[in-house]
């Protein structure tokens, strides 16, 4: 029996989808459920396992997979929210069964653009605080830069081991059409600040492996586990070179942050300490954290917290997720803080426009990964298609994120692009708009059985004394149907990659 | 390790042993009840239970007169009550997840799962279903998380800060027990007058046995019928009971010699010699000086004890 009938028969079918590519399948619309599916190389083996599965199969496997998550306590909290009996706000990250395939050559191709892009951004980074010569060369207006409210005067002429900046990267790719109508990958977001996420890649694998071993008996799928090995090297080759044993540390808001529990698993994974603000103190320039043996000296500190919050000193004074004086230690070069202080001035949606830009003039190369076309409202220009298009267009504040802030005209009312009208005649600056790009879908398991869903990659480069990765990243996924948000806090799942040697 | 951390563990496994000694004694009373017994003497029961937490005001301020099932429902499901066996167990799995990292998987989820089926049992009347089993279902939950502890840990300071909280929780509720439980029949302590008082006695210190599971032990030691000063004897002086003062004590004592450090001298000092004066003390002597005054000065030094820990590795005042 082949998937497609059972879609038929589990009622997905009536509504014709949107997107026009497909993961798994060569043509879409789903004209298979008459003619047979056309599958994609890379899905023919799954595709013929899940054919020969019993119905209910799905349906059992996903109930364990929940109650083992509940178990091992993988969840996350959602702002303002309650569960049903108005005892705790944790929720599970929704899981999906089907894995998303990527063929191991195209993966080679991502991976390449990804080192470049990363490096071109580090090099922008360090360039801006430095001897700024990309503004002086007029590719990134200096306004651009200067006057954004991620840019951070107290980082000018600082200097930080590697001169590297963004040490953990999450780039957003989508696959979508190009000109030619064919399925090419683009960049979406660059996420330097604090991109979470990378311990639901660790865990929808391991997951993945014990619910399906049989699957991973039939393909060769590239592992991912040894991720927080990486993490540790590329924080340990970040240290201030005064020390040879480096002792790093793992900040965390606390345990009611949502991602509380990637802080916990990847300090656990790395075998360092998970350490709240109020577990630091500075003395004399140097960051040390309270022990029930004294006072412990700490070298690099992977934070999960904003930069608003690192220092009461310096950023908002009544954070007290920080600790005071740590930007005065960092400055002295006694610690390292990563992400550095002011990558935000590298991600904001603002400058991501110029990134292609700043690839050729660093690197002197050509961009191998395509960003989407990106109208910038602050152009004359770009602002009045903006404004004649807006049904059409997605359009995003440019210090927006998490899928907050931004208008889907195509789904949105009436009323709410006039109200994005206003907003964006206010303050055209702070806009940017896209094409609504018909981003790839990958067929997931929903209520209503195996229907096709938007899906995104996030892949997380680590960049030490060299760049790294490991193969894919973490494709979201999103549930509801014809959305085009991923994000977990707005009803987004995830889904195992797998990149595949066919 | 991170002074926040040791915290956490230390207060993980209070919170862990003190549900686990509330299912006990809130079974021992309920196992009485089924006896024929005066509804008076089934009522001193239900407030001595009530005291032995300090919650006997809180109590009748909320539901007035002492009742069987409201006062089961107030020390099982009542979440407001920071020392139902509901409130113990979220508060365990609480400081567990602060601390998930130092943690073994199988300790984590042996406090999440625990956390998990509390909820679940207590919603859906299992708990009133079977009071027994549910108080029986408690005491497992807290002998699997020791073994858990005990069999995976790393021998290291985790695992001692986990020690010390049990310890020094058990030394504390086991004092408030014997406390209580003498206290309500101080009036006839010593020669009880006639059959229905012995009888009434037996069941009295057997049931008192049983919520530290000291029958069979008191047997085995002393081979002889239930007399009140061997029973008391055994919970404070007996280094072999494993409920006692003095086996709790022994075991604070042990692991914090192997935290201590430069400046904890001072609470290593007091530490000992509470031990040292169950280990050299006579039952009695005690009971000549009178027990409640020994109990009650007994539970202050252990409260002292807690805030010293506290002061030296737990929460450093500082740099």
């Amino acid at each position: 029996m082949r998937v497609g009938v059972k879609l038929a028969k589990l009622g997905a079918v009536e509504k014709v989808p949107m997107q026009k590519f497909d993961e798994m399948y060569t043509r879409l619309p789903y004209e298979f459920f008459t003619q047979g599916a056309q599958i994609r190389d890379h899905y023919k083996i799954y595709d013929e396992w899940l054919a020969r599965q019993p119905g209910d199969m799905m349906a059992k496997r996903r109930e364990e997979a929940e109650m083992i998550f509940r178990r091992v306590g993988i969840t996350f909290a959602v702002y303002g929210e309650k569960d049903e009996e108005g005892a705790g706000t944790e929720r599970l990250i929704p899981f999906d069964l089907i894995p998303r395939i990527i063929p191991a050559h195209e993966w080679a191709t991502m991976e390449r653009g990804l080192v470049q892009r990363v490096t071109a951004l580090n090099r922008f980074i360090h360039d801006v605080y430095h001897g700024q010569d990309i503004l002086r060369a007029g590719v990134v207006p200096r306004e651009q830069v200067e006057r954004n409210a991620q840019f951070r005067p107290e980082m000018v002429g600082v200097d930080v081991p590697n001169q590297i900046y963004s040490h953990i990267s999450g780039i957003d790719i989508v696959r979508a059409p190009n000109s030619a109508g064919e399925g090419e990958y683009y960049v979406l977001e660059d996420n330097l600040r604090v991109p979470s996420g990378v311990s639901y890649m660790l865990e929808d694998r391991k997951m993945m492996m014990r619910l399906f071993p049989e699957l991973f008996n039939a393909h060769r799928v590239a592992p991912v586990a040894h991720y927080p090995d990486l993490l540790l090297e590329t924080l340990r080759a970040s240290s201030p070179a005064t020390t040879a044993e480096p002792t790093v540390v793992v900040l965390t808001p606390g345990m009611y942050n949502s991602a509380y529990f990637e802080h916990a698993f990847l300090a656990q994974q790395m075998g360092v300490e998970l350490v709240e603000g109020q577990d630091l103190f500075v003395k004399d320039n140097f960051v040390y954290m309270r022990t029930t043996r004294g006072p412990k000296r700490v070298d690099v500190i992977y934070r999960r917290v904003d930069d608003d919050f690192l220092d009461p000193q310096v950023f908002r004074p009544s954070s007290t997720l920080g600790c005071a004086g740590l930007l005065d230690a960092y400055r002295a070069g006694h610690v390292t803080i990563c992400n550095a202080v002011g990558t935000g001035v590298a991600d904001d949606k603002s400058i991501y426009p110029y990134v292609p830009k700043m690839i050729e003039f660093y690197l002197g190369e050509k961009p191998i990964l395509s960003n989407v076309p990106t109208y910038m409202c602050r152009n004359k220009d770009d602002l009045a298609y903006t404004l004649a298009n807006l049904k059409d267009l997605v359009v995003k504040e440019v210090h927006g994120a998490g899928g907050y802030g931004m208008l889907v005209g195509p789904a949105a009312t009436k009323a709410e692009i006039e109200d994005f009208r206003q907003a964006v005649l206010a303050n055209p600056e702070g806009y940017i708009a896209q094409p609504t790009l018909s981003l790839s879908s990958c067929p997931t398991f929903v209520e209503s059985g195996i229907a096709p869903r938007h899906i995104d990659l996030r892949p997380y480069v680590l960049s030490g004394k060299t760049v790294q990765m490991v193969p894919g990243g973490l494709t979201r996924v999103a549930l509801k149907e014809g959305s085009l948000v991923v994000n977990s806090s707005q009803g987004g799942g995830t889904k195992d990659t797998w990149i595949l040697e066919v | 390790m991170l002074s926040r951390t040791a915290d956490h563990l230390f207060w993980m496994s209070r919170y862990t042993e003190r549900a686990e000694n509330t299912a006990r004694m809130l079974d021992v009373n309920y196992q009485t009840s089924l006896l024929p017994q005066s509804e008076a003497v089934a009522l001193v029961g239900w407030q001595g239970l009530l005291s032995i937490s300090e919650l006997l005001p809180t109590y009748q301020r909320l539901h007035g007169e002492v009742n069987v099932q409201k006062v089961m429902d107030f020390m099982v499901k009542d979440e407001s009550n920071p020392s139902s066996i509901m409130s113990c167990l979220s508060a365990a799995r609480e400081n567990a997840r602060a601390v998930r990292g130092t943690l073994t998987t199988e300790v984590w989820e042996t406090h999440n799962q625990t956390w998990l089926e509390v909820r679940r049992m207590v919603n859906n009347g299992d708990f009133e279903r079977d009071p027994g089993q549910f108080f029986e279902w408690v005491k497992f939950r807290s002998h699997l998380s020791r073994g858990v502890t005990v069999g995976t840990m790393l021998m290291d300071e985790a695992l001692y800060f986990m020690r010390l909280g049990t310890f020094l929780e058990r030394a504390d509720n086991t004092a408030r027990l014997v406390d209580v439980k003498f206290h309500a029949v101080q009036s006839d302590f010593f020669g009880a007058a006639s059959e229905k008082d012995q009888e009434y006695d037996f069941y009295h210190w057997s049931a008192i046995l049983r919520s530290v599971s000291g029958f069979e032990v008191y047997r085995k030691v002393y081979r002889d019928v239930i007399k009140p000063e061997r029973v008391a004897e055994l919970l404070i002086l007996r280094p072999d009971m494993p409920r006692s003062l003095h086996a709790s004590l022994n075991e604070v004592v042990s692991n914090l010699g192997l935290v201590s450090n430069d400046q904890t001298g001072e609470t290593h000092r007091r530490a000992g010699k509470l031990r040292a004066e169950l280990k050299y003390g006579r039952i009695d002597e005690i009971l000549a000086t009178g027990l409640h005054a020994y109990l009650t000065q007994f539970l202050d030094r252990v409260n002292d004890l807690g805030s010293h820990i506290s002061r030296d590795f737990l929460v450093p005042s500082g740099a």
